[in-house]
C-alpha cells in the first residue's frame, strides 16, 4: 500500500472491483445495443440494479464470522421453506412457477438457494471434526443439504439451477477433503445413469434440448435455431466486430434473447473476438481473485465459503459461454454482470459480497500459517 | 500426482487425516479447480477464436443471408394471342393475398381474420385450410386475388397481427372469353408440392407465381413463363421488411400466337349453347385451325387460384363432362359423315360415279338383307351422298373390300394423331379386318363391312379428325392441321384425283345443303356463298334401349356435320359434333351459323343473340348463374377436390373411355339405322323431301325452316 492512496481505499479488493465495474459498464453498453440503441430499455435498470445490489454486497461484507455462522442454518431452512412454498403455490395456482410475489417484490428462492447451499456446506464442514472427514458422517448430512433443494428445484422444473446448486455444493465437498474415490465413484455412477436420467428424469422439452445440442441441424428452426443464430452472431463479428449498435443479428431479431441468455453473442457480434477476450479476461481476474481469497482464508469455513462462491459464479459464466458457443445444451442460465436480469444479478452479487466479506476477515486477522 | 499419493495414504489408516493434510488437500484441490477454470476459459477463448476468425467468412455469409432476403418477383406470363394479335390470355394487374403456412403462428385464427376482412364463404375457407394442411416448406397458398384497394389496405394495416400473410400487387392471368377458351388453353395455378419436389426452384414457391396446368398453357410453359425479377430487402427474423436494397425487374414471357380466330372461337362456343359438343373450323388452304370450341366448359379465370370445391363438384357431377376437351378427347362414331370420303375410296378403286344400284329400302349383302333408312330407288354416287343412301355404301364397300376404304380413311385423317402442341388427343379407331383380328381375335364378317361403310360399328373418330377429313375432301390436298401462327406451313401433298372427281364430290356435298339433300336448313343466308356438307347421326345404344331422339339424354344419338365453304372454291372446312343431340339436326344449324359469322359477323351475331335470349345469357353468364345456384344448393356439403392436378382430369378421361367402349359394343351387332331428321318409325317409302324436320319440336333451339 503506497502512501499516496488512503488506507481505507487501498484496502478494497481493487483487483476484483475494477474488472467487475468494467463488466457492468460494458454490459450496459451491450444492453443498449440489444435494445437497438435504447438506453432506457435494459441498460438503465441494469445499472440501477447493480447500484442497489452493490450496496447490498457491501453490507454483506461487513458481517462478522460469528454472525454468518449463527444464521447459516436458519437462513438455509427459511429458503428451503420458501422453495416448498413456491411449489405449493404453483400447484394451487396451476402450472409451474418459480417465484413468490410479496407485494412489489418478486422473490425467486431457487436463486437464493445457490449461495445458501454453499454457506450451509461450508459451515457444516467447518465445524465437522477433522477426523470424521473420511467417514459417512461427512457425507450424509451434506448430501441432504444439497439434494433437498435440488429436488424442489427440479420439480419446478429448472434443470439449470439445480445443476448450479449441485455444482456449488460438489465443489465445497471436494475442497473439504472428502476421499477422492467417492468423487470417482460418483462420477462413474453419474455417467452410467445419464441414459436413465435422460429418458426418465428429463421433461420432453429438456430431452429436445439435449438432442439438438448433440445435432443442431436436426431442428434448424427450433432449438437448434438458437445455437446456430448465436454462432452466426459470434462468427460474423470477426476480430474487431461490426461496431457498436451495428449488429444485424440482434437488431433484426435473428438472435433469440439478445439481452439475457445470448447477450454474449450480441456483444461478440459488435465487438468481435477482442470484446470476447476482454469479457473472458475480466471474469478470469474476478475468479482468480475469488480463489486467492479462499487460499488466503484463515479457517476451513472461510476457505470453503470463498471457494464455493467462486465456483458458483464460475458455473454461471462457464455454462452460459459454453452454451452460446454451441458446446452445451440450451439451458436458461444468463451471463453474470452482463445479462439483463435481476435474480441472477442478485445471486452473483451475494457471491461477490460474501467473497468481499471473507476478504475483509482475511485482512483483519492476517494469516499466520499456524493452526487457527 | 499429489492427488493420488494422498489417496494412497488415506486409504489405509484413517487417523492420518489431520488439519494439515486437509489444508494440503484444500490447496491442491483448489489448484486443480483453478486449473480447470483456466482450462475451460482457454477452451472458450480458442472456440471463440475459431468461430470468429477461422470460420469468419462462413458466418458472415450466413449473417448476410439472414439479413438480406432475396424475394423473387413472379414474371408476367407471356400472352396467348389469336391470329390477329388479340389476346386470348393476358394478365391483369391486381391485388392479391397469399399465406405462407410455415410462417403462420396460428393458421386458424389468421384465416378467420382474413375471412372476416375479405368476406370469404365457408367453402373457400375449407379449401384453403385443406391446402394449408397439405403445403410443404414455404409453399404459399393463395387466399384471394382481385381484391379492391380497400380490402388490400385493410389487410396491410393489420399485418403485424397476421404473421405469414403476404398481401401484394401482382398480375393474374386473365382470359377475356372465359369458358370459350377453357379447353383450348387450359388454366394456370400454383405449383403443387410434387412439382416443387421435382424441381425445387424457389420461384415455384413465390406467392403469385403460376404455371400452366393444362392444354396450351402447359404445353407452351417454357416460352410463356418469362424470367423472374428479384428484390433484395433487409428483413427481420419474423419476415418484416426493414428497407429495400435493390430491385431487378422481371422479364415477361414471350407471347405465343395461335392460328385460332379469337372471336370465332368465342362465337362457336357460345353458339353450341345448351348442347354438349364441339366445333372445329380450319382454313383448308393453310391447315390453320381457326376454332376448336368445346362446350360446356369451365371458366379458366376462376381456376387460377386452384379449383374451388364447389366449382369442381359442380363440373364433375355434370353428365355433359365440362372438364373434357371434346375436340381432342371426345370419340364418336362418325356416322354418315364418312360417306363422301368412302366415295373417294370407291373412285380410287375404279368405281365410276355413274354406276348405279337399286336401293329397295335396303340391300342384300351376302345372304342377309340390310335395311336402308329409306327406299331410294336407283342411286348413283351423287345421290348416295346427298340422300345419304346406305344401300349404295353397303354394296360398294363390299365390292371394293373394306381394307381399301380403311386405307382411305387413314389418308383422310381418321384414326390419325396430328402433330399439334396439345397435351393429349384420342385418335379413335378405323376398323378393318386385320384390326378386328388383332383386337378381338375374330374374323371380319360381311355385317362388319355393312356397319363400317356407314360410319357405325367400331368406327370412332374425334371432331378434329372430322374437320381434317372435310379439309382434305374439299381441297384434294393432304391438309395438316396447324395451331401456331409463326411455324412454317408445309407444302401439302396432293391426292391423286382428277379435278372432275373432286368437283363431283364437292357438288354432291353441296347438294346435301343446297340441293335435294338431308340438310336444307344448313343453307348459308349469304348471297353468293354456298356451303357444302354431310350430315351424320351416330347411335350410342341399340334401338331396343332408345329410339335415339327422346328419352334419357345419355341414350340419344350424336349429331354430326362436316362442311366446307364456299363449295366451289373451298376456303374453310370444319366439323360440328353434338353429343346426344338426337341427330344431325342438332349439329348443322350450328355449322351454318358459325360459317355465317365467319363471312358476315353481323348476321351471325344477330342469330346468336336471339338464341341466347332464349337460353338465358352467354356461356359465361349461364356458367356463373349455374355456379351460384349450385353453391346455394350444395354449398355446405360438397366434397373437397382431388389433391393432384392430374386426378381432376383423369377421372373424366376414364369416363371418356367408358363411352368409347359402349360404342364399340354396338359394333358387335347390326342395327337398323336412322337418318337425319327422320323419326325411327318412319323408315318408309316417302320421298325424303316430304319429310319435315322433327328436331325443332324436341329442342326448340333452331329457327324453323323448310324441310329438305
Amino acid at each position: 500500500m503506497s502512501g499516496i492512496v488512503p488506507d481505507p481505499v487501498a484496502r478494497q479488493p481493487w483487483q476484483m472491483l475494477f474488472p467487475l465495474f468494467a463488466l457492468i459498464m460494458f454490459g450496459a453498453l451491450v444492453l443498449t445495443s440489444a435494445a437497438a440503441g435504447d438506453f432506457d430499455a435494459y441498460a438503465r435498470s441494469h445499472l440501477l440494479r447493480f447500484a442497489i445490489l452493490f450496496v447490498m454486497a457491501v453490507v454483506i461484507s461487513r458481517f462478522s464470522k460469528e454472525f454468518v455462522s449463527f444464521f447459516t442454518y436458519p437462513a438455509y431452512l427459511v429458503i428451503l421453506l420458501l422453495l416448498m412454498a413456491v411449489e405449493i403455490v404453483g400447484q394451487v395456482g396451476g402450472g409451474s412457477q418459480r417465484w413468490l410475489e410479496v407485494g412489489p417484490i418478486r422473490i425467486q428462492p431457487s436463486e437464493l438457494m445457490k449461495p445458501a447451499v454453499v454457506v450451509a456446506l461450508a459451515n457444516y464442514y467447518g465445524s465437522l471434526p477433522v477426523g470424521m472427514i473420511p467417514s459417512w458422517r461427512a457425507l450424509m448430512p451434506a448430501a441432504g443439504i444439497i439434494l433437498a433443494p435440488m429436488a424442489f428445484v427440479l420439480l419446478q422444473p429448472d434443470l439449470g439451477t439445480s445443476l448450479a446448486i449441485a455444482f456449488g455444493g460438489g465443489v465445497v465437498m471436494f475442497l473439504a477433503g472428502l476421499p477422492l474415490r467417492w468423487f470417482v465413484f460418483a462420477g462413474i455412477a453419474g455417467v452410467a445413469s445419464l441414459p436413465l436420467a435422460f429418458f426418465f428424469a428429463l421433461q420432453p422439452y429438456q430431452q429436445d434440448r439435449v438432442t439438438t445440442f448433440l445435432d443442431p441441424e436436426s431442428d434448424p428452426l427450433g432449438e437448434g435455431y438458437q445455437i446456430t443464430q448465436s454462432k452466426i452472431a459470434i462468427g460474423s463479428g470477426g476480430i474487431f466486430g461490426k461496431g457498436f449498435n451495428e449488429g444485424s443479428q440482434s437488431h433484426l431479431r435473428y438472435l433469440p434473447e439478445p439481452h439475457t441468455d445470448f447477450v454474449f453473442a450480441t456483444m461478440a457480434e459488435e465487438w468481435g473476438f477482442v470484446g470476447g477476450l476482454f469479457v473472458l479476461g475480466a471474469f478470469a481476474m474476478i475468479l482468480r481473485w475469488g480463489l486467492s481469497v479462499a487460499r488466503n482464508a484463515n479457517d476451513r469455513f472461510s476457505k470453503l465459503l470463498a471457494a464455493g462462491m467462486t465456483a458458483t459464479i464460475f458455473f454461471y459464466v462457464a455454462i452460459n459461454l459454453l452454451m452460446v458457443m454451441g458446446f452445451a445444451p440450451v439451458v436458461g442460465i444468463p451471463l453474470p454482470f452482463i445479462s439483463h436480469g435481476g435474480s441472477s444479478m442478485m445471486t452473483n452479487m451475494i457471491c461477490i459480497g460474501v467473497l468481499m466479506m471473507v476478504y475483509r476477515w482475511n485482512q483483519k486477522a492476517p494469516r499466520t500459517g499456524l493452526i487457527t | 500426482m499429489g492427488l493420488f499419493r494422498k489417496r494412497g495414504i488415506r486409504n489405509k489408516p484413517k487417523e492420518l487425516v489431520s488439519q494439515t493434510t486437509l489444508e494440503n488437500a484444500f490447496n491442491r484441490r483448489t489448484f486443480v479447480i483453478g486449473g480447470g477454470m483456466g482450462g475451460i476459459g482457454a477452451i472458450l477463448a480458442a472456440r471463440m477464436g475459431y468461430i470468429a476468425i477461422a470460420e469468419n467468412e462462413r458466418w458472415v455469409l450466413e449473417s448476410e443471408s439472414n439479413r438480406v432476403n432475396l424475394s423473387l418477383i413472379p414474371p408476367r406470363r407471356g400472352w396467348i394471342l389469336d391470329r390477329n394479335g388479340a389476346p386470348l390470355a393476358s394478365n391483369r394487374a391486381d391485388f392479391r393475398v397469399d399465406v405462407i403456412p410455415d410462417r403462420m403462428e396460428n393458421p386458424e385464427r389468421t384465416l378467420d381474420a382474413l375471412a372476416d376482412i375479405l368476406d370469404l364463404p365457408d367453402t373457400t375457407i375449407a379449401d384453403i385450410s385443406k391446402r394449408i394442411d397439405e403445403a410443404r416448406g414455404f409453399q404459399p397458398i393463395e387466399v384471394a386475388t382481385g381484391l379492391d384497394y380497400d380490402e388490400f389496405a385493410a389487410i396491410s394495416v393489420r399485418l403485424p397481427d397476421l404473421p405469414g400473410v403476404v398481401p401484394q400487387r401482382g398480375f393474374s392471368r386473365f382470359y377475356p372469353t372465359g369458358p370459350s377458351v377453357g379447353h383450348l388453353l387450359g388454366y394456370v395455378g400454383p405449383a403443387s408440392a410434387e412439382e416443387y419436389e421435382e424441381r425445387p426452384d424457389p420461384i415455384l414457391i413465390t406467392p403469385g407465381y403460376k404455371i400452366g396446368k393444362d392444354s396450351l398453357e402447359q404445353q407452351f410453359e417454357e416460352e410463356l413463363q418469362g424470367k423472374p425479377g428479384a428484390r433484395r430487402v433487409e428483413v427481420t427474423a419474423s419476415g418484416r421488411i426493414v428497407r429495400d436494397l435493390e430491385t431487378r425487374e422481371d422479364t415477361q414471357g414471350k407471347p405465343v400466337r395461335l392460328t385460332i380466330d379469337g372471336p370465332l372461337q368465342d362465337y362457336a362456343a357460345r353458339r353450341i349453347g345448351l348442347e354438349s359438343g364441339s366445333c372445329v373450323v380450319m382454313d383448308c388452304e393453310t391447315g390453320d385451325v381457326l376454332c376448336m370450341s368445346s362446350m360446356p366448359s369451365f371458366d379458366p379465370n376462376s381456376f387460377s387460384a386452384g379449383i374451388g370445391r364447389v366449382e369442381y363438384a359442380m363440373l364433375r357431377e355434370d353428365e355433359r363432362v365440362p372438364l373434357r376437351n371434346k375436340v381432342l378427347k371426345g370419340l364418336y362414331p362418325p356416322g354418315s359423315t364418312v360417306k363422301p370420303m368412302h366415295c373417294m375410296a370407291f373412285l380410287d378403286a375404279g368405281v365410276k360415279p355413274e354406276e348405279t344400284i337399286i336401293c329397295g329400302g335396303g340391300r342384300r349383302i351376302g345372304n342377309r338383307f340390310f335395311n336402308c333408312w329409306s327406299n331410294h330407288g336407283s342411286v348413283d354416287m351423287a345421290k348416295a351422298i346427298y340422300q345419304s343412301c346406305d344401300s349404295y355404301f353397303y354394296h360398294f364397300a363390299q365390292q371394293v373390300g373394306f381394307e381399301k376404304v380403311a386405307e382411305w380413311a387413314h389418308k383422310m385423317g381418321l384414326g390419325e394423331e396430328f402433330d399439334l402442341p396439345v397435351t393429349s388427343q384420342f385418335y379413335g379407331t378405323v376398323p378393318e379386318p386385320s384390326w378386328k383380328q388383332r383386337k378381338y381375335d375374330q374374323a371380319w364378317q360381311p355385317f362388319d363391312t355393312v356397319n363400317a361403310s356407314i360410319g357405325q360399328g367400331y368406327y370412332l373418330v374425334n371432331p378434329l379428325q372430322l374437320a381434317v377429313m372435310a379439309s382434305r375432301l374439299a381441297t384434294g390436298y393432304k391438309v395438316v392441321p396447324h395451331l401456331r401462327m409463326d411455324d412454317p406451313r408445309p407444302e401439302f401433298e396432293h391426292f391423286d384425283f382428277s379435278a372432275e372427281e373432286i368437283d363431283y364430290v364437292r357438288k354432291a356435298m353441296s347438294d346435301v345443303v343446297n340441293g335435294p339433300g338431308t340438310a336444307g336448313r344448313a343453307r348459308l343466308p349469304i348471297e353468293g356463298i354456298q356451303m357444302a356438307g354431310k350430315t351424320g347421326t351416330a347411335q350410342v345404344v341399340s334401338l331396343s334401349i332408345s329410339d335415339g331422339k327422346t328419352g334419357p339424354w345419355k341414350y340419344r344419338d350424336h349429331g354430326l356435320f362436316v362442311f366446307f365453304a364456299p363449295f366451289d372454291k373451298p376456303k374453310y372446312a370444319g366439323a360440328v359434333v353434338i353429343e346426344h343431340g338426337g341427330g344431325s339436326g342438332s349439329a348443322y344449324p350450328i355449322a351454318r351459323d358459325v360459317m355465317t359469322y365467319l363471312f358476315d359477323p353481323a348476321k351471325g351475331l344477330e342469330a346468336l343473340r336471339a338464341l341466347e335470349t332464349q337460353w338465358g345469357g352467354t356461356a359465361q353468364q349461364r356458367l356463373d348463374a349455374k355456379y351460384r345456384a349450385y353453391a346455394a344448393a350444395n354449398g355446405a356439403s360438397v366434397p373437397p377436390i382431388p389433391t393432384r392436378d392430374d386426378d381432376i382430369f383423369d377421372k373424366v378421361e376414364a369416363e371418356a373411355r367408358l363411352a368409347a367402349r359402349q360404342a364399340e359394343q354396338l359394333g358387335d351387332s347390326v342395327t337398323p339405322r336412322r337418318e337425319d331428321n327422320e323419326a325411327t318409325s318412319q323408315i318408309s317409302r316417302a320421298p325424303p323431301s316430304a319429310q319435315t324436320p322433327d328436331r325443332q319440336a324436341a329442342t326448340a333451339t333452331d329457327v324453323p325452316e323448310a324441310g329438305e
